[in-house]
This record gives C-alpha cells, sequence and structure tokens, in this order.
C-alpha cells in the first residue's frame, strides 16, 4: 500500500514505466521524453515516494516503484475487464474509460473487483493482469459476476462471457465445439471432470480447460445442489420400457 | 410392393440392370451422383447413410490414414447416388486426423450433392458449419435429423422457414427409426439444388480483408475464394499450404492483409468469425425453432448416462461392464463356447483329419508336408489359430466395443479416467485405444492417432505393448486361471500395477506439453443393431485381412525355424531367463511363439497344462503374467514400427524384454517365500 497517495500523472506514468519493461522494451526512460507538466509534477512525486530513481536523465522504477507499479497496471486492467464484462461496453470505449476509472480503485477493493470477475488472467485486449492475493488464495469462490468455469458450483450457469487461453489450438478448438462467447452455458459437474451443457449438448473437459472458460453469471444461486445420485432410483422399470421406445 | 421391399429387390438386381422399361424401378440409371454426407460427430450419419445404402458399404481408410470412411450406393427413381460417409468434423478448420479427412474429402473429390446432417436439438450449434458450407460453394441440403429426440425434449421445427432463411432445401428425419427417409430419398434423388445466396456479414476488418485476399487468389481451390480467405484468415496450415502450391506469387501480399487484419484484433481472428457466425446462427435458428415447453422426464438411458458420469455409480457401471461384457461375453462366450465348438468339433474333427490325409497324400515328403499340416503346419496351426481361436475372440470382442461406442458408454468412461489417465501422461480420450487393445492390440496402436500429441501417441503404444493383453491373450488366460480366483486376483492386481505404474514413470521420463482433454458427451442411446453388426463385421474383415497372413508367415518361419534348428538354439538361449522365474524348460517354447502371435504363447502353456501339469499353482500364475508383460506380437511390433518409427519401436521392445522378466521373477519370488498355495 502506498504510503502517499499518488496523483492521477504520477500513477499513469508509473504504469507507463511499468507497461514498457513488460513489453520487453528499455527498462528505463529519457525524461526528454516526457511531456513538461510530467516532468515537473509527476517526476518529483514518483522521486520523493522512492518509487522511481533518476540516473543523469534516466528514469526507472525502483524495487517498492515495481510492487506499486503492478498494483496500478493490475487496477487498470481489471477496470477494463470490469467494463467489458459487466457493463457491456465495447472494448474501444472500455479503454479510455478505464483509465480514469482505474484512478477510483483503491488498494482493497481491486481484491474485490477481482472476485467479482472471478480472478481473470487477462484484460480484454489480452496483456496479463498481475494476480493478486485472492488469485492464489487457496479456497477461490466463484466471481459473483464474472466467474471462472471451473469455480462454479454444479447447476449453476449463465452466458460465456469470453475464453482465454495460452494454447491457440485449446481455444480455437472450443470454439469450434461452440462454446462462443454468448452461448448459454450451465456446470453440470466437477468431478472426476467437468462437464457442461450447452443446449442439448454435454461437453467434458479437464480443470485446466474448464479455467479458460469465463462465465457471467445469471440467477446467481445454484439451480440444483450437487447431489451424489443424480436422480432417485424409483420407477426404473417405466422409465426403461418408455426410454426405450422414446414415447 | 413396399418401398422396402423394392428397395431390397432392385439393391439385389442392380448387378445386372438389363430391363429396359421405362416406369420400372429396375431401368438403368440414366445419371449418378456424388452424394456426400457431413457433419459432427454423433449426429446419426451413419444412420442415414445405412438408410439409403442398405448394406452394400465398403469400409475403408482414407488414403493414408486410419480413418474410416464408408461408401455404398444408393437408387433413387433413375439416379444412382455414390454415397460417401466423412468422418465428423465441427468445422471446415480441422483440429483432428478426422477433420483433416473430411476436409480434404470435400476439396479434393467435390460431391454433386452435400448433405450436411444436424442433431435437430442443437440446431443453432450445428449451423456455423451449415455457413461454412454455404461458403464453400457447393450444392448443399440441410437435414435436421433425430428429430424424434428433439420433440421429446420440446421441440418443433419449421424446415420452410429455414430453408427459406438458408436457401438450401431442408428436410426432417429420424433416421434410426426410418422417419422422413423417404422425402430424404426424394431430395437427394432430386434435381441438385442451386447454390445459395445466403451470406454471413463479418466485422468490416474481416470484410475488407476477405475481399482483398480473394482478388489475389486464382481459381481451382474446390472453394469459392470467399471460403478459401476465410480459412487462410484462420491460419488454416492445410489452405495456406495449397496456396503456397497453387498461388505462391500472391503468397506475401495475401500474408501482409492477413497479419494486418489480425493486428487489429486481440484474439486470433477464428475468435471473431466464430461469434459473428453465431450469432447469424442464433438469429435463424430462432425463426425456425420454437420450443412447446413440454419436457418429458429423463428416459432410462439418459439417467444411466448421468449415473455412468458419476465418480461411484460410474465405477459400478464399469466394473459391470468388465463382467458382463468382457468377462462373460468375451471370455466365456467367445472364447470358452465358441472357440470350443470351432476347434474341438470343426477343426479337430474335420478339417485336421481331412486335411493331413490329403496334404499327406498329395505330398509324400515329411518335410514338405510338415509345412502344411505338421506340429506347426499353415492349416494345423495357422489357420486354426486364426480361425477357431483368434477370430470368435476378436469378433465378440469387437461386437461389444461397437456396443460401447454406439450407446455413447465410451466418452463417459473417458470423462471418468481422465484424472488418472492424466497422471500417466494420456488424456481420458485415450481410453479409446487402450480399451480397443483388449480386443486387438495391433488395431489399437494405429488408433492411437485419436491423440492429439506425439507424446500421448508414444506413451499410449508403450503402455499397449506391455501391459494391456489382447482378447486373444485374455481368451486363453481366463480360459487357463477361471479355476484359480486368487491366481486370476494376483493376475489382474498384477498387470494393473504395472500399467499405472509403467505409466507414471514414462510421464515423468518423457518430455512434452501436459495433455488436455476435451470431449463431446452424446447422450446415451440405445445402439442400433444394424449399425453394430456392420461395424463389427469391417472391423473383423480388416482383423483378418491384416493379421491371417501374418499368421500364415508366422507358420512359416516356424517350420523354417525347426528345419534350420534355429529354433532350438533360441529356445536354448530363452531357458535361463524361464527357468530364473521358476518356470520349466518347456516354457521357453513358449515364449518364444509368443512373439508371432501374443496368444500363442499362452495357448502353449494352455496345451502344457492340458497335456500334463508341468506349469500349474504359482508357476502358472508367473507365466502368465510374464507372457502378458512380454514383447508385442510381430503384427503389432510392424505397426509400431510404421507408425512411431523404429528408434521408438526399438526402444519400446527394448525396455519391456527385460522388464517382463523381471516382473515375472519378483512376483515369483514374492509367492513363494510367502508360500502362496494357488
Amino acid at each position: 500500500m502506498p504510503e502517499v497517495e499518488l496523483s492521477e500523472a504520477a500513477e499513469e506514468l508509473l504504469a507507463n514505466l511499468w507497461v514498457m519493461r513488460e513489453e520487453g522494451n528499455a527498462a528505463c526512460l529519457p525524461l526528454s521524453e516526457l511531456e513538461t507538466e510530467d516532468r515537473d509534477a509527476a517526476v518529483p512525486e514518483l522521486l520523493t515516494a522512492g518509487l522511481a530513481q533518476q540516473e543523469s536523465d534516466m528514469l526507472s522504477l525502483t524495487s517498492t516503484g515495481e510492487r506499486e507499479a503492478s498494483v496500478v497496471v493490475r487496477r487498470e486492467r481489471l477496470a477494463e475487464r470490469l467494463l467489458v464484462d459487466v457493463l457491456d461496453l465495447r472494448e474501444s470505449v472500455a479503454t479510455e474509460a478505464a483509465c480514469k476509472f482505474e484512478h477510483l480503485l483503491r488498494t482493497g477493493i481491486d481484491d474485490e473487483i477481482c472476485t467479482l470477475l472471478g480472478h481473470p488472467k487477462v484484460c480484454p485486449h489480452g496483456s496479463p493482469i498481475p494476480p493478486g492475493e485472492c488469485c492464489h488464495a487457496g479456497a477461490r469462490e466463484a466471481g459473483k459476476a464474472v466467474s471462472a468455469l471451473s469455480d462454479l458450483v454444479p447447476g449453476q450457469g449463465g452466458v460465456i462471457a469470453y475464453l482465454h487461453s495460452g494454447r491457440r489450438q485449446m481455444m480455437q478448438r472450443m470454439l469450434a465445439m461452440g462454446a462462443i462467447p454468448g452461448a448459454r452455458i450451465v456446470l453440470v459437474q466437477k468431478f472426476p471432470s467437468y462437464v457442461f451443457r450447452m443446449g442439448e449438448r454435454q461437453i467434458a473437459v479437464d480443470r485446466e480447460t474448464a479455467q479458460d472458460i469465463y462465465v457471467r453469471l445469471t440467477g446467481g444461486q445454484p439451480v440444483r445442489p450437487p447431489s451424489w445420485f443424480p436422480r432417485p432410483f424409483r420407477g426404473w422399470g417405466r422409465r426403461f420400457r418408455r426410454g426405450r421406445r422414446g414415447q | 410392393m413396399s418401398a422396402r421391399a423394392r428397395r431390397f429387390v432392385s439393391r439385389l438386381l442392380m448387378g445386372f440392370r438389363r430391363c429396359g422399361c421405362e416406369s420400372c424401378p429396375f431401368a438403368p440409371a440414366t445419371r449418378t451422383r456424388k452424394l456426400m454426407l457431413f457433419g459432427s460427430p454423433n449426429v446419426g450419419k451413419s444412420a442415414i447413410f445405412n438408410q439409403l445404402t442398405g448394406s452394400y458399404v465398403a469400409v475403408s481408410n482414407y488414403p493414408g490414414t486410419t480413418v474410416e470412411v464408408a461408401r455404398g450406393q444408393a437408387r433413387v427413381g433413375d439416379t444412382l447416388l455414390e454415397v460417401v460417409d466423412c468422418p465428423g468434423a465441427y468445422s471446415l478448420t480441422p483440429f483432428s486426423e478426422d477433420e483433416r479427412v473430411a476436409r480434404d474429402m470435400l476439396l479434393d473429390d467435390p460431391p454433386g450433392l452435400l448433405l450436411h446432417v444436424v442433431d435437430a436439438k442443437n440446431l443453432s450449434r450445428a449451423l456455423p458449419l451449415t455457413f461454412q458450407l454455404i461458403e464453400a460453394g457447393a450444392p448443399l441440403a440441410l437435414d435436421l435429423n433425430i428429430i424424434d429426440e428433439a420433440a421429446r425434449a420440446g421441440l418443433s421445427f419449421d424446415p420452410e422457414r429455414l430453408s427459406t432463411d438458408l436457401g438450401i432445401p431442408v428436410v426432417a428425419t429420424a433416421a434410426a427409426n426410418g422417419v422422413g427417409i423417404e422425402r430424404l430419398r426424394a431430395l437427394v434423388g432430386g434435381d441438385a439444388p442451386a447454390a445459395s445466396s445466403f451470406v454471413v456479414e463479418y466485422p468490416e476488418p474481416i470484410e475488407s480483408a476477405i475481399a482483398r485476399v480473394e482478388e489475389l487468389l486464382g481459381a481451382g481451390y474446390g472453394l469459392r475464394p470467399r471460403a478459401v480467405a476465410l480459412l487462410l484468415l484462420q491460419r488454416d496450415e492445410g489452405m495456406w499450404e495449397r496456396v503456397r502450391q497453387a498461388d505462391a506469387q500472391a503468397l506475401t501480399d495475401i500474408e501482409r492483409i492477413v497479419a494486418e487484419t489480425e493486428a487489429r484484433y486481440h484474439h486470433p481472428l477464428s475468435y471473431p468469425l466464430a461469434v459473428a457466425r453465431q450469432q447469424a446462427a442464433d438469429a435463424i435458428a430462432k425463426r425456425a425453432m420454437r420450443s412447446t415447453g413440454r419436457q418429458v422426464r429423463a428416459s432410462f438411458a439418459e439417467t444411466l448416462g448421468r449415473l455412468a458420469m458419476h465418480p461411484i455409480a460410474g465405477l459400478l457401471i464399469l466394473a459391470a461392464v468388465l463382467y458382463f461384457g468382457l468377462y462373460l461375453f468375451v471370455g466365456r462366450l467367445g472364447a470358452g463356447v465358441l472357440v470350443d465348438f470351432l476347434e474341438r468339433q470343426v477343426f479337430d474333427r474335420y478339417v485336421t483329419p481331412v486335411a493331413t490325409n490329403l496334404v499327406e497324400s498329395v505330398l509324400p515328403w515329411p518335410t514338405w508336408s510338415l509345412l502344411f499340416v505338421g506340429e506347426y503346419g499353415l492349416i494345423t496351426l495357422g489357420l486354426r489359430y486364426a480361425i477357431a481361436i483368434v477370430l470368435p475372440l476378436v469378433g465378440a470382442f469387437f461386437l461389444m466395443f461397437a456396443v460401447m461406442e454406439d450407446s455413447g458408454y465410451l466418452p463417459r468412461l473417458a470423462l471418468l479416467v481422465d484424472r488418472v489417465f492424466k497422471r500417466l501422461g494420456l488424456s481420458g480420450r485415450a481410453v479409446i485405444p487402450i480399451v480397443l487393445g483388449l480386443g486387438c492390440d495391433t488395431m489399437a496402436t494405429l488408433v492411437t492417432r485419436v491423440l492429439d500429441t506425439r507424446r500421448q501417441r508414444v506413451i499410449a503404444t508403450f503402455l499397449l505393448a506391455l501391459a494391456v493383453p489382447c482378447s486373444a491373450q485374455l481368451g486363453v488366460i481366463i480360459g487357463l486361471l477361471s479355476r484359480h480366483p486368487l491366481g486370476m486376483a494376483i493376475w489382474g492386481g498384477v498387470v494393473l500395477g504395472v500399467f499405472l505404474m509403467s505409466g507414471f514413470l514414462a510421464a515423468r521420463l518423457l518430455p512434452g506439453e501436459e495433455a488436455r482433454f476435451y470431449l463431446e458427451i452424446p447422450p446415451m442411446r440405445w445402439p442400433s443393431l444394424r449399425n453394430v453388426v456392420l461395424k463389427t463385421f469391417a472391423r473383423v474383415r480388416w482383423y483378418a485381412a491384416e493379421v491371417i497372413p501374418l499368421f500364415l508367415l508366422a507358420s512359416v518361419v516356424i517350420w523354417i525355424g525347426e528345419l534350420t534348428h534355429l529354433f532350438r538354439l533360441a529356445v536354448a538361449a530363452l531357458r535361463p531367463a524361464v527357468n530364473l522365474i521358476g518356470l520349466p524348460d518347456q516354457a521357453a517354447e513358449a515364449f518364444l511363439f509368443g512373439f508371432f502371435r501374443r496368444d500363442y504363447g499362452a495357448a502353449r502353456i494352455f496345451d502344457q497344462v492340458q497335456s500334463s501339469e508341468a506349469v500349474s499353482g504359482v508357476p502358472l500364475v508367473v507365466a502368465m503374467v510374464t507372457i502378458t508383460l512380454f514383447v508385442p506380437c510381430i503384427a503389432q511390433f510392424m505397426v509400431m514400427l510404421k507408425e512411431r518409427g523404429w528408434r521408438t519401436a526399438v526402444a519400446v521392445a527394448a525396455i519391456i524384454l527385460p522388464f517382463a522378466f523381471g516382473v515375472g521373477f519378483l512376483l515369483n519370488l514374492t509367492l513363494t517365500s510367502l508360500g502362496v498355495r494357488i
């Protein structure tokens, strides 16, 4: 948690430094490339807070700054996710709105939003969201608005919000099988494998794949609590005779 | 004459079409047309195929693959239809061997009519493929199949509406019960439909990219340029390869356009394309489909289907399937009753004596007559084993396997074992080759191609060679050990333990990505007898064609080995190893034979047990375990060489040989020192 409240411009600068590093560019930024206002206000702010260091005219992050910056980036990308997934804003609009919105989110709230969104791994543009403490917690609870399929309770369902997979093949595979954003989906069971239902179709996947499918929840509560035996055993003879001829 | 009977007669007469009159159904066909059935797995394509073609089926492998493609003929009015059943495909962009074959068939041999078969109740999920087929440009019709299941789920359809919206003919059928088949026959036998003008609108950057790529493409892809452009945008490797060969000069320009378009999205382009198609599909399905809200309670099959996915009930069902299917049906009925009858009644009483007399009178030289009717003769050993022992066993197994496949049980088994199989470096999908291995390891090694990665294929090949006994071997083992329940339990426990342990080690030692699992679980259905029989028949025929020649070859090799005394040397070399695991000298011969056919080995022991009490109790169990693990048979080894390359094949064999004897040695040591009596 920052000792001092940073201004919007300083946070922006902090995040930019971090993103430059993430994208594999230089780890430091020449001061000359900054706008005048930033050089006058934001840079001294970062330096006094001990988040950045200056060598000749190059600006780079300190280790505290590194940590703080990842929190800022996390907030920014979570905000984008929130706007796209929950408020259904278009991605291009969302980026701009998220920049403003992000500064309103304070530490602590970001974990709540992360949980609300089902601990997303990437922002809508595909950049990774730095994980927070809530993402590592042992028992992850299902998100309240958006959740990875693997975190749902059997019987719970909603609409596929987005897919995310490190493996391009896997994502294309799921798309071809009909797991497409907008499709209605219900989790049927979690053990021994994840089984979900889309319309009348059932598809079984493993845990890793279930973690890649994010669902926007509808209804909230599970329709049917998980039970050991799906149906009572009575009436089997009748069902057998009817089921066979399909009448 | 009923329509069915007329079809039957017309099929009978198809060979000699000589009747010249105009109206008669036996009149010569004036035109032929190729009809291709396309669709995702489990939508009843083969039921439609069987309804159209009857029993005139040729199941063959697509060149260079193990994917089975069924071809047959049908006659509608004066049109002779050549019907091809494509392997199941979810989209035109292939991810599996099956899908690649389906796509290549469409591209390389464009049909006169393409019939997209869909499961009616999943219409909105199936329409994206319909769109892709419309984009491809082949004359297309849509078949809403399994309409009865959809009705039971409370869904009703408006085929005319769908037909107007899509611009292609639409027909509703329930092929397994013969509903709507006459309408379908009229449709496929009638005039080919005009190409549809229906177009899915994609988002702007993609549409303009399509337009630009289309301009750069030449002709001759078997698809409309729009479809080619779409496949290129989705980075379809097969299509890029075709462009590299046909339009090499345009390649860099196309590459640039695709890269530019990709840069505008954060996902692969297949993502926005899939979303656009699905939106269009939902809109069309919504207009053509109505939910009557009438939900019928779950049928017995559905309940069984749910239970089969349950961790505890599923295991109980698995145990029941293994006991009734494998042990009683294949083991007792196939290996016991059928083999007994064929071997004792048919061969021992008639074939062998007759053949022996005949051959000995024609070839009075003992050396040569031995080749045919000696102890290891072509007829008395090769043919007898093939026809009297192995064929009934393998046939019974394939029948059971086809029932498991068609009822929808196998995918449920796959999801049940996925977690365990992950530990072995495999995914749940690998149950298909592993279970098939219990029938024939050679065929199963070929079928490992259904697995996604090379790592999985190598591990599955290794496990099949080491610890999965084939039905021929199982039959003999069940026959030998059925009177010793404890021995059977020890054998089962050790083999299962070796399977799990060696798979676990292989997963540790082999580098590569973790397997991923995804599988559509079709509804549990009562398998159609006709489909099951046709499938079993096709597989048995494959087996007979591939494996019986090898049986005969093995007889010749053994004959030469005996003649040149090479075998005596090999047997002598094996003797110390056999003694080491506590078996008498004669057993060495059985092990050597085990290489020619896995079951030869067990069968030799079987003969020895019956003739004397040379092997019984603990040594018998040790012998059975060692023979089960011992090297794969010649046929399987050849397939391993072909499929996995000589390095992997030789490595697998080199690991297995000492391993099998090592396990046998340890087992013998443990059992004797514990004083176990069997």
